[in-house]
């Protein structure tokens, strides 16, 4: 017996997010880069906000981050996306504003803006990406890379006593009372990928609902710069990192929790 | 004419209000006017003082070394601007808190008790009020309507109840003045 | 409308807010706190938007967002704030957006002091950030000249989509002076086509310095390069006193050029012929005017609240056919105008122009 369909009855089940631009990008192969893009594409789509969202593209490997979705962006200076983010939604506060960025540029050189940014509660949304490592200046030491880690500025592994252990970004950020949604999820496998997902999307419904700031962390691969294939580098972020930077939702406000 | 007047004591005496008043005076008056402080930790304790500059036409620098008038609340300022008045120029002293005395010949001394005359209307931080009726008095450089015009004007609204009392503390040093200057110093 | 006794902070800040400043972003610092004190108020009584940033870095970068949807934003600062937002000035300088800074200078290096300065001149004019470009810079010497000079900053702005720098000193911003405010104008109503809202039935719009290929740069700098010709050919600005018959030109900007022109008066009731030009623009610097007048004078001296900075731009315009000296205070000391009256009739003297 033949299976035939006929264009009728196909379904559709998969297609390119309409946020996402038709572009190749310029992010390495097995760079979980793509996936955190596609990500928020969807999550963009499905909340129809594409015509209000404005994204604040970082420096880092994402600088780019611009060509690749088709809502109105910017680029910030290295670490200062959520000041720059500030002062867009300030003028625009019906439009969704999004900073996407590194641990250098948001752990690192823009500590303080995405620490003041959280504790204004500015009604933006963040994305975090953490691959524990500095992608596009070719694999340096980040403030997320873990005690021992072998890095192009710390060759014989990150030593805890000279350069301090990796900060816990959202842990800090929970902190502040003018952040309603912090969470860190994990993209190195399917299951946690739909979490991330999620994530996201509560991510936008808060700063939709005007609740304040909303941060989703993603720990992240860097085959490239960690010297080790993708796959592995998938595993090398349940064994290696999730023991360091704990999944969870570290700030659920209960005003988030009635969304 | 280009006319100067230096303000100097501790902070909390009025000294700049009592040269904004006569910058106010100025202005109202149709005349030039600026007016500029010291600033910054130098106001926190120590001196405080401004530099008002009148003139009938554009002022430059609106600050000189060695103005006409000098009006000194206080030891310090004392010690600071006697010796920077110009010859020929006035020097207002707050005998009531300075004890020092000048030695200078060339130029005219005004002593008034201001902050004793402002004890004796009830309020000592009417000082820089009676100096300011006394300076003019001695140096018309402008008329004291203008400046009870002023205080009527821009006397801030949470001290607009003081306004009577400050007519009385410029009427009191101008009163004292008249009965110290005998002639009034060319300028 | 009447004057008003107005602090040259105070005013600049009510300036803006008459010519139509949708937002401020700042940080405190001395000798310009009241220029921010007075917005926090006036803003949000208005219900604009005024914020209190961490940094002048988060200050700059929030005008920088702020700029990119289109709004009349200001900021403001002094010297060693200034530092601090080169490099936002630089990423606003390369995503071309309108913009108005203004530096109440103050005495440096490092920490300096608050006192009044032009030992920012440099940076202002050369250096407000990396890359190939200069800010216009506005050079106040009054009050009402800052306040003026804050309509015609946001005007210039918009015009060439570019940043204006105001450039006053401590003095400048602690003064108080009879000054006229503009009437309040309402807010703009139109957007500009470039400006971020939201792709909304268009083409997505992006803001950003980033060229990645040597020959997109180039043709960049060189659109910069080709903007900043005309600025110079157009806007150039200074104003004199008493060049007619002048021997010797004396050259002042903002409060120095102030006390030059005290000196200059000064100097005329001794009968020397002495002028005065007081640039409002530094950059474009008024050379076109200054090379004029070399023509006419023998010699020319440079009063500056610095080492001797702007003499360098005087030299430019001058071009070597007359001499050239200067007399400068620094440290945040204002110079007196007998200090400045003595070093003109050295000047005058040493040109062996008899009285």
């Amino acid at each position: 017996m033949e299976l035939v369909m006929t264009p009728t009855e196909m379904q559709v089940v998969y297609e390119h997010p309409r946020s996402l631009a038709d572009v190749p990008t310029r992010y390495c192969p097995g760079c979980t880069h793509g996936i955190a893009h596609r990500l928020l594409a969807e999550a963009i789509d499905e909340l129809g906000l594409l015509e209000r969202t404005i994204l604040v593209a970082p420096v880092g490997c994402s600088v780019f981050a611009y060509e690749y979705f088709n809502a109105d962006a910017c680029q910030a200076a290295h670490g200062r996306a959520p000041a720059m983010a500030t002062g867009v939604k300030r003028m625009l506060p019906e439009n969704i504003v999004i900073t996407y960025q590194g641990d250098g540029d948001l752990v690192s050189i823009g500590a303080a803006e995405i620490m003041h940014a959280a504790a204004r509660g500015e009604q933006i949304t963040t994305i975090f990406i953490n691959n524990a490592v500095y992608g596009m200046t070719g694999g340096q030491m980040a403030p997320t890379s873990l005690p021992g880690q072998k890095t192009t500025s710390s060759p014989l592994g990150r030593d805890t006593h000279l350069t301090g252990a990796p900060i816990r970004m959202s842990e800090v950020l929970a902190q502040f009372d003018g952040a309603a949604y912090i969470v860190r999820r994990s993209l190195h496998d399917v299951a946690n990928i739909r979490k991330a997902k999620k994530a996201i999307l509560t991510a936008l419904k808060v700063q939709m609902a005007g609740l304040g700031f909303s941060m989703v962390e993603l720990l992240s691969s860097c085959p490239t710069n960690w010297g080790i294939a993708p796959e592995k580098a998938l595993d090398w972020i349940e064994e290696n990192m999730i023991p360091h930077f704990p999944l969870g939702d570290y700030k659920v406000r209960d005003d988030v929790k009635a969304l | 004419m280009q006319k100067e007047f230096l303000f100097s004591g501790f902070g909390g005496q009025g000294v700049m209000f009592a040269g904004q008043l006569l910058a106010y005076a100025a202005m109202d008056e149709g005349l030039e006017v600026t007016w500029i402080p010291s600033y910054g930790p130098e106001m926190r304790g120590g001196t405080a003082h401004c530099f008002v500059i009148i003139s009938d036409k554009p002022i430059g620098s609106p600050v000189t070394r060695c103005p006409q008038v000098g009006i000194v609340f206080n030891n310090p300022s004392f010690v600071k601007y006697e010796g920077e008045v110009a010859p020929g120029g006035l020097l207002a002293i707050n005998t009531s808190l300075v004890s020092a005395q000048s030695h200078r010949a060339d130029i005219s001394l005004l002593p008034v008790p201001a902050t004793q005359l402002a004890d004796g209307l009830g309020d000592v931080r009417m000082a820089n009020v009676v100096m300011l009726g006394a300076v003019l008095t001695a140096v018309p450089a402008l008329p004291l309507e203008a400046i009870r015009h002023a205080l009527q004007t821009h006397l801030p609204e949470h001290r607009r109840k003081l306004l009577d009392a400050n007519y009385k503390a410029l009427e009191k040093g101008a009163e004292f003045a008249r009965s110290m200057v005998k002639s009034a110093p060319e300028l | 409308m009447t004057k008003e006794l107005l602090k040259g902070n105070v005013a600049i800040a009510e300036a803006a807010v008459r010519v139509g400043l949708e937002a401020y972003f700042g940080y405190p610092i001395t000798p310009q706190t009241e220029l921010l004190e007075h917005l926090s108020q006036r803003m949000t009584e208005l219900g604009r938007v005024f914020l209190q940033a961490e940094s002048e870095v988060a200050a700059i970068n929030m005008v920088y967002g702020a700029a990119s949807t289109g709004a009349r934003v200001m900021t403001s600062s002094s010297s060693p704030g200034i530092s601090l937002m080169q490099e936002g000035l630089s990423y606003i300088a390369g995503s071309e957006l309108p913009c108005v800074i203004v530096d109440v200078m103050r005495g440096g290096p490092g920490l300096g002091n608050i006192l009044p300065s032009q030992a920012d001149y440099f940076q202002v004019t050369r250096s407000a950030g990396h890359g190939d470009f200069h800010p216009i810079v506005l050079a106040p010497a009054s009050v009402q000249e800052a306040i003026d000079f804050v309509e015609l900053a946001f005007d210039l702005a918009d015009k060439y989509r570019h940043m204006v720098l105001i450039a006053a000193d401590g003095q400048i911003g602690q003064m108080m002076e009879p000054a006229e405010l503009p009437p309040m104008r309402p807010l703009r109503d139109s957007t500009p086509d470039w400006a971020l809202t939201g792709a909304k039935a268009r083409e997505k719009r992006v803001v950003t310095s980033l060229y990645l290929k040597g020959e997109d740069e180039e043709a960049f700098n060189l659109k910069i390069q080709k903007k900043l010709k005309q600025i110079k050919k157009t806007e150039q600005r200074s104003v004199e006193y008493a060049t007619e018959d002048a021997e010797l030109l004396v050259i002042g900007f903002g409060t120095a050029g102030r006390v030059a022109y005290s000196a200059v008066e000064a100097a005329r009731e001794k009968g020397l012929r002495v002028g005065l030009l007081r640039p409002q623009t530094l950059w474009p610097f008024p050379e076109q005017r200054i090379s004029e007048l070399a023509d006419c004078v023998s010699g020319c001296l440079v009063v500056e609240m610095n080492a001797g900075q702007m003499i360098e731009d005087v030299r430019l315009a001058i071009g070597g056919q007359i001499p050239v000296t200067f007399y400068g205070r620094t440290g945040g000391i204002v110079p007196m105008p007998d200090e400045v009256l003595a070093a003109i009739e050295e000047s005058y003297h040493r040109l062996q122009i008899t009285v």
